[in-house]
């Protein structure tokens, strides 16, 4: 029996996909109360409202966490990943049937752990500083973080060595890569969300509704305009829902960045405040958040009446962000329905009733996470001021002398730092 | 197949030429590897038995290696860097063909395309990040070179996603879905694997020659130690997956690569040419290797404990510091190392292929000769990361310099602070 299973699914990466099995259906997780109340209806409109009523669960579950905070999203971003990290990875166990590999289940999470300390370890700890200066533990775990990592990365890489089982190894394999494809996806991802998130919550708040928005008004200019097919891959998105949910999505994120803009709570950094152990966001907001004077092209003068208009840099910002969230966001979105296509599974999981599964509702957010990560620090931030300190104070005395000299002749060049009395 | 420029040698018991190996691979039979060898060398050897042939085009080979990787150190960083790359290229490549082999994929025109693209990408994000900080000055001298090295993980972003996302989604042939998503995924590991190993051996070797040579030596004495201790000595097998390893091979080739590791090391730590990290000089426009040689490479005197005194006979011993290193250099070759090699074992196995490829003659593939490196450069840069040096300084004045005068300030103060706190600012500042 093992030889077949060996042979068989050798077999089974070479044939087309027509000839590959489906995988079985997850089963219909809709909660009683829901089928009770809406037996009523026909199955196409209880369809409807279960979607309907899943997306204004969510909405409010998300509004809740916004309003707790900081912690609160991190927590919720972490959950999110790891929930998307299963859903994967089952997927993957039940495409090569990889149930009788028991040690796979426990390798792919603990690679998760590791991956997941290491990213938490270089960045969150930088947010940390005073909390970890004072304890002498962590400051050991600070130092060498990078070698404890890696120790922990090759320990499960030799486990992994030492469980490849004769007749199973390219299972094992396919396995091996599958994980480590799912942990480049989804943990550098949700990494980036986390990174975005304490530059200011409005790093967080305007790219995800933007791909929301365009998810949402793209199918709704479809159902009501939707001529022209857009892609072979889905056959339900057309060229009018896309155009029409790009403009949307500008204009929605243009007036969101207006309301957001205002608030300190939304636009600051998040710092953490060793003194009473919280987040903070109080700071004096930066110049993309005041308002300033611009003056109105003339060819859309005459369009809108005015000359000059007031509005917060960062709008223009979410200008970009938005195009983004639009144009690029619906590949990610492709991908994934290639992906289930190619494993020949309808939904990611049955987790959420109405939707699929976590990873169904995040396929487009993929890729908006790294763009506005790497639109930040080409475009926005320069480099982290308390990082950079860290790393000053670890110089040689020698280096740090010779540092603050070049710094300080530079200062006073600018006639930032007045120059010292002598 | 001798063109391409060698430095790294093996002998590895697995590709030995034997009918044993031949047996495992089940009914299929495994990816025929042509005879490579070179006409000339086919001649002289003609009259010997073909074991003997065997042993002596491999022997050739290695020696054809070793002296490539001497000269290719004699002509500079500039050149090994160059020599890391082609490796680099080639192992890529080799990794893909076997993926293209086991799918049958060349009906997917695109995918050779998107392959070649994505290492392009990589290598442009890599070798960008490292320009830009090794090179800073020229960089800053070029308009071009600035606006390229300001936005340029916005660029390379770009580039990656028209390739990836873009090309390859649009790329998605109805009925191969599923191959094309395993060419993705495989195209993906492997440059995570190929290329940022390579990347990192490159800042090894920016950080001195030393920290190179040292490495790999270890890895490739290791290799040969493990083989002739099992050879001569060889008794109990040490891993199903390769059944020609002994513990005896391992343990003794363990202590023969310490021993040689602390031997290498003390001749190298000599020469500023190997322990200077490479420079850029702006005037001269070439790499320069000159420097105060840093504590680590300065002879001190070490007690030696009084276990090994009775043993050995002296009371202290002068040493580098770099030489301890090198212990941990050397341990980390000999345990973990041959887990590169089993994992190499493992996935051709898995792929029913004998060798990565045919590129060296009894030898096989680049990356064969390889595999027991990738984790070596990984840990090396880890290890001077973390013990060796701290963070780059003309790094952090560059990142100092692109702060908001506030911030400045603000880090300006607390360094003085610190300085003063240590003493270091008696007299050049007031308190």
């Amino acid at each position: 029996q093992e030889v077949d299973l060996e042979e068989r699914l050798g077999e089974l990466d070479l044939r087309s996909d027509s000839d590959i099995p489906d995988v079985p259906p997850p089963t219909d997780s809709t909660p009683e109360i829901l089928k009770r109340a809406l037996s009523g209806l026909s199955a196409r409109w209880k369809n409807w409202w279960i979607r309907g009523i899943l997306t204004l669960a969510m909405i409010s579950v998300f509004f809740l966490i916004i309003y707790l905070g900081s912690f609160m999203l991190m927590l919720l971003v972490l959950s999110i990943q790891v929930k998307c990290y299963h859903e994967i990875i089952t997927i993957g166990y039940r495409v090569y049937h990889s149930y009788d590999l028991p040690w796979f289940r426990s390798l792919s999470w603990y690679f998760l752990l590791c991956v997941n300390y290491f990213f938490y370890g270089e960045t969150v700890a930088d947010y940390f500083a005073t909390f970890v200066q004072r304890r002498e533990q962590l400051q050991f775990l600070i130092r060498y973080h990078r070698f404890i990592s890696f120790a922990l990365y090759l320990t499960g890489f030799c486990m992994f060595v030492l469980s490849l089982v004769k007749k199973h190894y390219r299972l094992q394999f396919y396995m091996f890569a599958w994980t480590h494809v799912t942990l480049l996806i989804t943990v550098t991802q949700s990494h980036l969300v986390i990174q975005n998130l304490f530059e200011g919550m409005i790093w967080f708040l305007v790219p995800i509704s933007s791909v929301i928005c365009n998810d949402i008004a793209a199918y709704i200019f479809g159902f009501f305009f939707g001529r022209t097919p857009l892609i072979k891959l889905s056959p339900k998105k057309t060229w009018e829902g896309f155009i029409g949910g790009f403009f949307s999505t500008v204009v929605f994120g243009f007036i969101f960045s207006y309301f957001l803009a205002q608030h300190q709570y939304f636009v600051c950094p998040v710092e953490y405040n060793s003194e009473t152990n919280r987040f903070v966001t109080e700071c004096e907001p930066s110049e993309l958040f005041q308002m300033q004077k611009y003056s109105v092209p003339p060819l859309l003068q005459a369009v809108l009446g005015w000359e000059t208009v007031n509005m917060y840099p960062f709008q223009m910002h979410s200008i970009a962000l938005s195009t983004f969230a639009s144009l690029i966001g619906p590949f990610g979105g492709f991908f994934a329905s290639g992906f289930k296509r190619a494993f020949k599974i309808k939904d990611f999981a049955d987790t959420i009733p109405g939707h699929g599964g976590i990873m169904d509702r995040f396929d487009c957010q993929y890729l908006m996470a790294t763009f506005v990560h790497v639109y930040i620090t080409s475009f926005i931030r320069g480099p982290n001021p308390s990082k950079l300190l860290k790393q000053l104070l670890i110089l040689q005395p020698e280096q740090q002398l010779s540092v603050y000299k070049t710094l300080k002749s530079h200062l006073v060049e600018k006639g930032i730092l007045q120059p010292s009395l002598r | 197949n001798l063109q391409e420029s060698e430095s790294e040698n093996k002998l590895d018991g697995e590709t030995a030429s034997d009918s044993e190996s031949k047996s495992e691979f089940g009914g299929s039979p495994p990816v025929p590897t042509s005879d490579d060898t070179p006409e000339v060398l086919n001649r002289a050897l003609s009259n010997l038995s073909s074991r003997w042939k065997n042993w002596w085009v491999r022997g050739i080979l290695t020696l054809a290696m070793i002296t490539f990787f001497f000269i290719i150190i004699y002509l500079g960083p500039m050149v090994l860097m160059t020599i890391v790359m082609c490796v680099q290229i080639k192992c890529f490549h080799e990794i893909i063909t076997i993926g293209y082999n086991v799918y049958h994929s060349y009906d997917l025109p695109w995918f050779r395309t998107l392959s070649w693209y994505f290492l392009l990408c990589v290598n442009y994000f890599f070798y960008g990040e490292t320009v830009t900080d090794y090179f800073f000055t020229l960089v800053q001298r070029e308009e071009p070179l600035r606006i390229l090295s300001k936005y340029h993980r916005f660029i390379s972003f770009a580039l990656y996603l028209t390739g990836s996302f873009c090309m390859f989604v649009l790329s998605l042939v109805k009925k191969h879905y599923r191959l094309q998503f395993y060419m993705f995924g495989w195209t993906h590991v492997t440059l995570l694997i190929v290329v940022t190993q390579s990347h990192l051996i490159i800042h090894n070797l920016f950080e001195g020659m030393i920290w190179f040579i040292v490495p790999i030596s270890c890895v490739i004495c290791n290799d040969i130690m493990a083989y002739m201790f099992g050879f001569f000595f060889g008794r109990t097998p040490l891993i199903k997956l390769s059944p020609k390893k002994t513990w005896e091979g391992f343990i003794g080739g363990f202590f023969a690569t310490v021993l040689f590791g602390l031997l290498l090391s003390y001749v190298m730590s000599g020469y500023r040419c190997f322990t200077c990290p490479v420079e850029f000089n702006n005037d001269t426009n070439s790499f320069t290797v000159d420097c105060e040689p840093s504590e680590l490479f300065q002879l001190q005197e070490y007690n030696i404990p009084s276990v090994l005194q009775s043993v050995v006979g002296w009371k202290t011993v002068r040493m580098y510091p770099f030489q301890i290193h090198s212990i941990a250099l050397s341990t980390f070759a000999s345990l973990i190392g041959p887990f590169g090699g089993f994992f190499a074992s493992g996935f051709k196995r898995a792929f029913k292929i004998k060798d990565f490829a045919n590129t060296i003659p009894g030898h096989g593939g680049i990356m064969d000769r390889f595999d027991c490196q990738y984790l070596m450069a990984t840990f090396v840069n880890v290890y001077i990361a973390s013990f060796i040096r701290g963070p780059n300084p003309s790094k952090l004045i560059q990142q100092f310099l692109t702060l908001r005068p506030d911030q400045q300030l603000h880090i300006f103060n607390t360094l003085r602070a610190h300085l003063l706190d240590k003493g270091m600012l008696g007299g050049l500042e007031d308190a």
